[in-house]
């Protein structure tokens, strides 16, 4: 059995292997950070200074919405089930995943959701121009012909994530190693398997949400339209029942990550595993039945507002038992600082600023005035980018020196994650400020009271965009150039099966299963 | 690879895909209807206020004893051009009494357009007192270009009323839904 890839296009084409696959991923999903990040760049630069500069209001609303998008569904998403893929084999020591030709499909069909969503920038009407979270009747009865291309789309990739899910849950589930029983799954297994349940749980309803548009645009049908006896907070309700799992659908594989990066750099176990796994749980049947705390604003009973406001504050209990798991983890560790560790720290630092200010804004009362602000931008920026990015900056630094056999340059990587972290938080931190005294969101011109924080956000824009193109470099250049090396074990704390092969990892690992204690 | 159990693996997939499917049905055919049945239970969005049945009337004895002002708003939708207002602005009523207010409504443009008012009730709390025994929110208005209409609405304001409300603002607001019903009509017709 023991054969190399096939050679030329058809390998990447006609691959079934679970590395090549994963490679894909994350290429694909780089590619559409670095195209969500010139979307992003846009709109940083139209914001530099107050009065409307670069681009028409029109054209500022796709820019937002596609920015939006590319963001969550392109590139946040698929790298992570980059990482499940080259990852989880090797982690429960199975030789490729539970399903190669689906997982093959999985990933080809993101091409094309993504060629269809760019396509609509150059229709007649323009892209989507209603916010990621497109609120009927903005996504429906004043939406630009383009917004059918935008729902075949979300089609498309839902499919493909439903079916990356379950092949993780097949996976995970069937094909560990023998003597591996699931408390003794590495926390990055455990995450991702929580998070393809999820995923296979609302994945149809936004395929629902969009099915429902569909119906209203072209077929008459009035599910959002008052008009005809519908309800357009129907459709709030619906797609944050979608919407809130999708956050922690993005969160918690970089939960997983940072379980498996601190140890390995602390020199310690971590800290109460069982309790991770159990806050893992946790989190996500709560995020469930606390979709409404999006919608305080939209006239719920006041009943409501409290059921919503106290359910989203416990979901504060089981990430303090992670967060506080991962402090005790560095509690007298022997700690040394590579780039994954650094990411990994300041992931620790601002993803807490995040959940501290997703803690005020789960307050009913005071979300009256945070609502719809830049402070909600800013808060879901520390949880998705110093959260989710960031670990998957850590993650590919980790996990490079097995993929390719080579390693990076740590000053590079050091450089890259220092002009990151001061690039984020200049775009960011400012961004609180002019939220609570009352900038709202999506809008291309502003109160001059407003000005110069956004020029520091604008400037901190670049400096992050910048980065990026640093990272890109260093990686390229361990691929092509990096210091060969052979050890199976890179890191001298890390642990788990992944280890115990080559580096690089050979095309074929776990053939026969590896004996696990 | 004799350790892999792929019987196993049949049986998960499927479970999943099932789940997959099931969640699919639930949003499009359980959440609305829920959320319908919600909203008349929570008396939020009330199901009443917008019901295109006409309230059957009891017999019932006016209250001479107090006068409730019945206040009366017209909205155009965004893009709506039609004229539409009411004919008084407000009426003194006496509860259990029914009372006939009309409605103007005038097509401004050179096609032929149809409207579908729906209507909206505050204070919040006079919702469930205040019944229409006939609305031109029952039905829809088709007019031809530069054609107008003077559309009746017919009221009753319940005994029952809280003490405390002494007005009550009915308002409608004005959909075209033109071209939902040419697209409901292809679809019938296809």
């Amino acid at each position: 059995m023991a054969h190399g890839p096939a050679k030329g296009l058809s390998r990447w084409l006609f691959t079934t292997n679970h590395k090549d696959i994963g490679t894909m991923y994350l290429w694909f999903s780089f590619a559409m950070f670095l195209l969500g990040g010139a979307f992003a760049l846009v709109i940083r630069a139209e914001l530099f200074k107050p009065g409307l500069q670069l681009v028409e209001p029109e054209f500022f609303n796709q820019m937002i919405t596609m920015h939006g998008l590319v963001m969550v569904f392109g590139a946040i998403m698929p790298s992570f089930v980059g990482l499940a893929n080259w990852m989880i084999p090797m982690m429960v020591g199975a030789p490729d995943m539970a399903l190669p030709r689906m997982n093959n499909f999985s990933f080809w069909l993101l091409p094309f959701a993504f060629l269809t969503l760019a396509s609509t920038l150059f229709m007649q009407g323009g892209a989507p121009n209603f916010g990621w979270t497109f609120y009927a009747p903005l996504s429906t009865t004043y939406a630009p012909p383009s917004v059918t291309f935008f729902i075949f789309a979300i089609h498309i990739m839902g499919a493909s994530s439903i079916m990356g899910s379950v092949n993780i849950v097949a996976t995970v589930l069937n094909m560990r190693a023998p003597g591996m029983t699931l408390m003794k799954m590495p926390m990055f297994c455990w995450t991702w398997l929580i998070t393809a349940f999820l995923l296979i749980a609302v994945m149809p309803v936004l395929a629902g949400a969009v099915t429902m548009m569909l119906m209203d645009i072209h077929f008459g049908t009035s599910f959002f339209s008052a008009a005809g006896g519908g309800d357009p907070v129907l459709f709030q309700h619906v797609f944050w029942f979608f919407g809130h799992p999708e956050v922690y659908i993005i969160i918690l594989p970089a939960f997983g990550v940072v379980s498996q990066i601190i140890p390995a750099f602390a020199r310690k176990p971590l800290f109460g595993y069982s309790s991770m796994v159990y806050a893992t749980a946790a989190i996500a049947f709560l995020s469930f039945i606390v979709w409404a705390h999006h919608m305080f604003v939209v006239g719920i009973p006041l009943a409501g507002e409290m059921y919503f406001m106290i359910a989203t504050m416990l979901i504060a209990v089981p990430t303090g038992v992670k967060v506080f798991n991962w402090v005790a983890t560095m509690f007298r560790g022997s700690i040394s600082f590579e780039t994954p560790m650094l990411f990994c720290i300041a992931f620790l630092i601002l993803f807490t600023v995040g959940g501290f200010s997703g803690l005020m804004l789960s307050l009913a009362p005071v979300d009256f005035q945070y609502h719809d602000s830049y402070f909600v931008v800013a808060h879901f920026h520390y949880v998705m980018v110093a959260g989710a990015l960031f670990s998957m900056s850590a993650a590919v630094y980790y996990w490079l020196p097995k993929w390719t056999g080579r390693m990076y340059s740590e000053t590079m990587g050091k450089t890259h994650f220092w002009i990151s972290f001061i690039g984020f938080n200049l775009t960011f931190f400012p961004q609180h400020f002019v939220g609570l005294a009352g900038m709202p969101r999506r809008i291309p011109d502003y109160n001059l009271i407003f000005a110069d924080w956004n020029m520091v956000s604008s400037i901190g824009a670049m400096v992050y965009g910048a980065s990026q193109v640093l990272f890109l470099f260093n990686v390229v250049r361990t691929i092509v150039a990096g210091k060969p090396t052979t050890e199976a074990k890179t890191w001298d704390g890390a642990e788990g099966l992944e280890w115990t092969v080559p580096s690089p990892a050979p095309y074929h690992t776990f053939s026969v299963p590896p004996e696990f204690k | 690879m004799g350790q892999i159990d792929k019987k196993g693996d049949k049986y998960i997939v499927a479970k999943l895909f099932v789940g997959a499917v099931g969640m699919f049905a639930f949003a499009l055919f359980v959440m609305p209807p829920f959320y319908n049945l919600l909203c008349s239970w929570l008396d939020v969005n009330s199901p009443r206020l917008n019901a295109k049945q006409p309230y059957i009337a009891e017999e019932v004895k006016v209250d001479k004893s107090r006068l409730v002002k019945v206040q009366f708003v017209t909205i155009n939708n965004a893009g709506m051009p039609w004229e539409f207002q009411p004919e008084v602005v407000s009426v003194d009523v006496h509860p259990g009494e029914a009372t006939r207010a009309v409605f103007y409504a005038r097509n401004t443009t050179d096609r032929k357009m149809t409207a579908q008012a729906v209507p909206s009730i505050v204070p919040e709390r006079a919702v469930e007192f205040f019944h229409k025994t006939e609305c031109f929110c029952f039905t829809q208005q088709a007019l031809e270009a530069g054609k107008d209409i003077e559309m009746p609405v017919v009221f009753i304001v319940d005994q029952a009323l809280p003490a405390a409300v002494h007005t009550i603002t009915l308002s409608y607001t004005l959909f075209d839904v033109t071209a939902t019903m040419q697209t409901a009509e292809v679809a019938k017709t296809n």
